[in-house]
């Protein structure tokens, strides 16, 4: 226990003297990296801009209320399409997820050394690239539409949905799979009787889950130009339609809202 | 011996129990899903001529994948990334440090009920907006530059972030609590030392998460114009230099490959 002499009388203290004099260092540094941030932010910011914000915050809003609410006939088939991009996309995601998972997790891999890296690989590159640039780059491939945007949102959840189901083939219970191996089950049987009863509730979850997280992400995924709400968004933007801007963000909230309650129950049904 | 009492001694041949035990509800849920999978399929028009035209330059990407050029446009790709790294970490400060009362306030056994509303309203709101929206807008009022991209992701990430910790001081051990506050201390004193010693581990571990997060999304920012290396893919996209994307990529995947590591050190240091 660090303890500092004082007068003859020792009093308690939580650190040694090395000990706090690294910590106040490390906070200088913090602060530093910080301040040095900010420097750069604010010097490629117009702070003109920045002191009239309040006044432009204003405008657009008395320009931006009352939403066109009639413009709501208009809204239909983009939301039909923003709801096909995120099912499925996540249906599709889902069944390449499958395979890279019992690829990835260490109790299935069939190759701890050449193959679970590469499984690991795709999931991290999937993973860590938006669907917004995925979209892009489908684009420039494939051509704009709601096709991109399917396929954007599947690989972007290839990823995601692997991941957490490979950690749930690591946790599934052992003794299970080796009862169903004692059957003298062949590998594929084993699978199918010991493993996926053990993963489905977690399958089940993931896929629900992801469908949640994909259909806010489809409703801009139109704002680069490959199908859905943000189609129709990125064009009142264009022409500064404003009253209809703010009845498509109403209509992409109560999208959101709707679809984590949904989410919420099917997850609370199955877990 | 005859077949029935054969058959009886045998018993039933066992079958695996459906996943959806009711079984209305499971055909109501096939049938509803085949016809809505067909329904989808129908509207989707996909112009498969422009797919096959597109396979080209999908490979063209894959290929450039093998030869990223990194130095011929390395100050563009250099700036753009630096900024994204400034906005992740004043954004990830700033939005930590708000984000701290807010989940204070947000917890149900700690606020008084009106404060509680007024948080849970703030983590709503600043859920249920994603990032990319929340970015037009904030162009749209601060003008062009990092400083919208700053405030889009302190704004998420309080969002995120004050729920979690929120969530966390709900479930803590009230009994530690307690005793601290039958020593006499002040509600400040009680929060730090009879509530923040519970948190502390989550509260890091979600931080780090948070700040991947923060500098996946910053990637995006750029789309419009809210600063970051966003900006520079989406040229190179435009110009089809697919190497140059294929640089900016594997920078991208690097780095966040590499915070994911270090996340995972610190939360395995803290925990």
């Amino acid at each position: 226990m660090p303890l500092l002499e004082r007068e003859g009388a020792q009093t308690w203290r939580k650190r040694t003297t090395g000990e706090s004099l690294i910590r106040w260092f490390g906070w200088l540094l913090g602060v530093a990296v910080f301040v040095y941030c900010w420097q750069i932010i604010s010097a490629s910011t117009t702070w003109f801009f920045v002191w009239d914000a309040p006044r432009i915050a204003n405008d657009i809003w008395t320009r931006a209320t009352p939403p066109r609410w009639e413009y709501i006939t208009q809204l239909g088939r983009p939301i039909w399409d923003t709801l096909n991009i995120a099912t499925l996309g996540t249906i599709i995601a889902l069944f390449l997820a499958v395979p890279v998972a019992f690829l990835a997790a260490r109790n299935t891999t069939p190759s701890a050394l050449i193959i679970r890296p590469i499984a690991l690989l795709i999931i991290v590159s999937t993973r860590s690239i938006n669907s917004l640039i995925w979209a892009l780059l489908l684009i420039a491939i494939i051509g704009p539409g709601v096709f991109a945007g399917v396929i954007a949102i599947a690989i972007r959840s290839i990823g995601f949905c692997a991941k957490l189901l490979y950690e749930a083939i690591e946790e599934i219970d052992q003794t299970q799979v080796e009862a169903i191996t004692a059957t003298g089950a062949s590998r594929w049987q084993v699978m199918a009787y010991g493993i996926v009863p053990q993963i489905l509730p977690a399958f089940a979850g993931i896929a629900v889950f992801r469908w949640d997280i994909n259909i806010r992400e489809s409703t801009v995924l139109g704002l680069v130009g490959a199908g859905g709400i943000g189609l129709q968004l990125s064009a009142s933007l264009n022409v500064l339609a404003w009253p209809q801007v703010s009845l498509i963000l109403l209509v992409i909230l109560v999208a959101v809202v709707i679809s984590e309650w949904v989410s919420a129950k099917v997850r609370g049904a199955i877990i | 011996m005859s077949d029935v009492t054969l058959n009886d001694m045998l018993g039933q041949g066992w079958r695996k129990p459906a996943f959806v035990k009711n079984p209305v509800l499971r055909w109501a849920l096939i049938v509803g899903f085949v016809a809505y999978l067909i329904a989808a399929f129908m509207t989707i028009e996909v112009d498969w001529g422009r797919v096959y035209v597109g396979l080209d330059r999908g490979w063209a990407f894959v290929l450039a994948f093998t030869s990223p050029d990194f130095t011929s446009r390395w100050s563009d790709i250099w700036s753009g990334l630096l900024e994204s790294i400034v906005m992740t970490i004043a954004a990830s400060v700033v939005g930590i440090l708000i984000s701290i009362p807010i989940g204070l306030g947000a917890a149900r056994n700690i606020a008084p009920l009106p404060i509680y509303f007024i948080c849970r309203g703030i983590v709503a709101i600043s859920r249920a907006l994603q990032e990319i929206i929340v970015a037009i807008l904030l162009v749209a009022i601060f003008g062009f530059g990092p400083l919208a991209g700053f405030l889009t992701l302190s704004f998420a990430t309080i969002g995120f972030l004050s729920k979690l910790l929120a969530e966390d001081i709900e479930a803590m051990d009230r009994v530690q609590a307690e005793a601290i506050k039958a020593s006499g201390a002040k509600w400040m004193q009680w929060i730090n030392y009879g509530v923040q010693p519970q948190v502390m581990p989550r509260l890091v571990g979600l931080s780090i998460y948070r700040i991947d997060i923060n500098f996946r999304e910053s990637a995006i920012l750029g789309l419009v114009g809210a600063g970051g290396i966003g900006a520079t893919l989406n040229t190179a996209f435009d110009r089809y230099e697919y190497d140059t994307a294929a640089a900016i990529l594997i920078l991208i995947i690097g780095i966040v490959m590499a915070l994911e590591y270090l996340s995972g050190i610190v939360r395995a240091r803290v925990q």
